[in-house]
């Protein structure tokens, strides 16, 4: 419990085109904790995900790494958060002309200045991480899209990020191919790795989470541990919205999956 | 018909004469194209990633360049600003009265007026997502720019770049109006002693035409040596 603060998110503001994404939103996280988001499209959660390694810089509120405020007017600061804070994009956003080895050595070359033999090495750590070191060599066109979403996680893992931030990681995913996502997800979590996630993979990561966050319109409307927003009895808006949705889906269980493991 | 002998007689010696100017013609296109891609790519990069004055900026010079005739702008360089510089002692060791550094000056500033545009349509077409996720992971844009976006747009560039290719290579037969001993220079003045230009304005069009296929076909194998592997052509079911 005692565990230090890692990312802390205070009185964040958004406002696009005049209307207000994100309503003084906060938030905080503690070393190798995963927080969740959840919540219906266009509830903010992937804009507050942007905010917090300034994509889309915050209008107002703070922002703080390791209990440094990080000053969003400063590119020199900007870069250094960026590097620190790791990015998992729904749609993989893999550098469409570089090899998959070359994707997750680049910015190790480029922005850590790291020579190409070790950056080489530390790159082919990372793919055979997340089980695609047999791919090095081949192009983002010619990976399947869970393939894709793995080297991105190496990708960012290669940076030694603080925290990593996973914006719908599944959500572009066919059906087939999301466990093998999950499964490096879930190694992360495993190993300790501190992470914001916004995802509808409800009932897979309320074996994970530390604590739900239910958005909605810009903000966050509950909090509290997966197991006290899933309760049947608990009238809660997550319950519900899970409810819904694992009826969309059709497989008619919103509870917690078995602990991880299993 | 003894007059149409004795002049295709002096077209054919005069052959090795105008073969010559395939030399100047080549000289002319490349360096063209050269200072034309030098200068497009940072005013494309200008006019997609730079602040507001800078794009006003770029696309005031595009204006420019596009808006005025090439034969118009080869006599304002060439009888204007290179010969009012001419007559500055301190810059009589430049080259200022040669119309083959104007000609390639004004045709690549023109070329670089048109490839940032092209540059520019094919930075716009790559995804969002390439910039973005090159940002989280800590690269400066300029680092970005270099690494990730020009790599992608220059390919994507090259259709387009092998159509302006052939435009400026037939815009550079304009050249020899401020003496550049190029191909048509060398027709006209064949042509003139002859009084027989059907022939050689066969010839000529072959020798342009000739340098339109094999850079086209050397383009074409560009495009097909830097393709991404696994990359679906756009377009194609």
């Amino acid at each position: 419990m005692d565990d230090p603060v890692i990312l802390r998110v205070e009185n964040v503001v958004k406002t696009i085109g005049g209307q207000r994404i994100l309503d003084d939103v906060s938030l905080s996280v503690k070393k190798g904790r995963l927080k969740v988001l959840i919540g219906p499209s266009g509830a903010g959660k992937s804009t507050l995900l942007a905010c917090i390694n300034f994509l889309s810089p915050p209008d107002s509120g703070t922002i703080s790494l390791d209990g440094v405020p990080v000053n969003g007017k400063s590119k020199k600061e900007l870069l250094a958060l960026r590097q620190q804070v790791g990015m998992i994009f729904q749609d993989f956003n893999l550098f469409d002309h570089l090899s998959t080895l070359d994707n997750v050595r680049v910015a190790l070359v480029k922005v850590k200045g790291l020579d190409k033999r070790a950056a080489t090495n530390r790159a082919m750590e990372e793919l055979a991480r997340v089980g695609l070191a047999d791919k090095a060599a081949l192009y983002p066109a010619q990976l399947s899209g869970g393939q894709k979403q793995r080297v991105s996680v190496a990708r960012a893992l290669a940076m030694d990020p603080k925290v990593l931030l996973l914006d719908e990681p599944t959500s572009a995913l066919d059906p087939e191919l999301i466990g093998e996502v999950l499964t490096v997800i879930r190694d992360l979590a495993d190993e300790g790795m501190t992470m914001v996630m916004a995802t509808h993979q409800i009932s897979f990561s309320a074996s994970l989470a530390d604590e739900f966050l239910f958005m909605e319109k810009g903000r966050i409307v509950e909090r509290g541990t997966p197991t006290t927003l899933l309760a049947r009895d608990s009238g809660s808006r997550t319950q519900s919205f899970c409810a819904k949705l694992s009826e969309l889906a059709g497989d008619g269980h919103c509870e917690l999956a078995p602990p991880s493991g299993a | 018909m003894e007059g149409f002998l004795k002049a295709a007689q002096a077209s054919w010696d005069a052959l090795p004469y105008i073969l010559g100017g395939l030399w100047w013609t080549a000289g002319l296109i490349i360096g063209a194209m050269l200072v034309g891609f030098l200068l497009g790519v940072p005013l494309a990069v200008a006019h997609v990633y730079g602040r507001p004055l800078s794009r006003k900026l770029v696309a005031g010079y595009v204006w420019l360049f596009r808006g005025v005739p090439i034969l118009v702008q080869l006599y304002l360089f060439y009888f204007g600003i290179m010969a009012y510089l001419s007559e500055i002692p301190a810059l009589s060791f430049l080259p200022l009265s040669s119309g083959f550094v104007s000609a390639v000056i004004v045709l690549g500033l023109t070329s670089a007026a048109y490839q940032s545009q092209i540059f520019r349509g094919a930075m716009n077409s790559l995804p969002a997502g390439q910039l973005k996720a090159a940002r989280a992971l800590g690269m400066s844009d300029a680092v970005a720019i270099r690494t990730i976006v020009l790599p992608q747009a220059l390919r994507l560039a090259i259709p387009a770049w092998s159509n302006e290719y052939s435009i400026l290579l037939k815009d550079s037969a304009l050249a020899f109006t401020i003496g550049v001993l190029e191909v048509m220079a060398r027709t006209r003045a064949v042509a003139a002693t002859t009084h027989q230009p059907l022939p050689l304005s066969l010839l000529a069009g072959g020798l342009f035409f000739f340098l339109t296929w094999a850079g086209i076909k050397a383009l074409k194998r560009l495009e097909a040596t830097v393709r991404i592997p696994g990359y679906a052509h756009q377009g194609s079911l």
